[in-house]
């Protein structure tokens, strides 16, 4: 399944849905995208896993990427997932101890 | 009992296709449902070492997987990478994984071998046959 990629606006963040396979082939336009966003201005950024049926090293290297970076500038950054089989990878890596995780969007936003 | 052998050019789409075909020889050789998805995450895991290998080191060889399924099903994956650069494997703790001035890279080769670590419970990783390159190796039981 090839990667999808929506955004979104919800108060001061802005959400980025992910679906399909984030792969050592299709990371590279996942960052692309979310280098687009922090460059344009985001400081709060959030990215909704709940379409991810596939997620890699490289996928995860991205999200921490953008984490650094979005920590430099003052910003945050919040990953959201409700799904066991990837709760499990995060744990595994120890990125559970790195990304703030919520199970929905409403809970990394606040709303 | 099957053998199925594929090799391809080292670059990151044929990465997918490496994880449908050893998905695909799980399934069929009797590995339990449940396995499945963690068979797919290290087949690329494994794959996308490889491939990373090559090309920091300009290698065209292609990269060549194997699986069996003689009593487990066992899947290696063998680089053709100086082993010096593939000996370079460790999972990094928490503390460092968020360190700025650690690489994109080097982050993504320690959560690598974290998830392959994590996810295979018989994992080998040694010089390959003929003295080029590294064999990582991953064995799964089958369904009785």
């Amino acid at each position: 399944m090839e990667l999808s990629l929506a955004t979104r606006t919800v108060g001061e963040f802005a959400v980025v849905v992910v679906g399909g396979e984030v792969d050592v082939y299709t990371a590279p336009q996942l960052r692309e995208r979310l280098f687009e966003l922090v460059d344009a201005g985001a400081e709060h950024v959030v990215v909704d896993l709940g379409r991810v049926d596939f997620l890699d090293s490289t996928g995860l290297g991205v999200l921490v990427g953008v984490l650094k970076r979005l920590r430099t500038a003052g910003g945050s950054f919040a990953l959201v997932c409700d799904r066991e089989p990837l709760l499990k990878i995060f744990r595994i890596t120890a990125l559970d101890q790195v990304f703030p995780l919520y199970p929905t969007v409403d809970a990394a936003t606040g709303a | 009992m099957a053998v199925v052998r594929l090799s391809f050019s080292p670059a990151p789409v044929h990465v997918r296709t490496a994880r449908l075909v050893g998905v695909a020889v799980a399934r069929r050789a009797g590995v339990r449902q449940g396995l499945l998805d963690e068979v797919r995450l290290a087949i690329g895991e494994a794959c996308t070492r490889a491939v990373a290998l090559h090309q920091q080191h300009n290698l065209p060889d292609p990269v060549r997987v194997e699986m069996s399924d003689y009593g487990t099903y066992a899947v290696r994956v063998v680089d053709r990478a100086p082993i010096e650069a593939g000996a370079d494997l460790a999972a990094l703790p928490a503390s460092e994984l968020a360190r700025e001035s650690l690489s994109e890279d080097a982050l993504t080769t320690g959560v690598g071998f974290a998830l392959l670590a994590g996810f295979v419970d018989d994992l080998l990783v040694r010089p390959a046959d003929g003295g080029v390159g590294t064999e990582v190796q991953m064995v799964w039981p089958l369904d009785q």
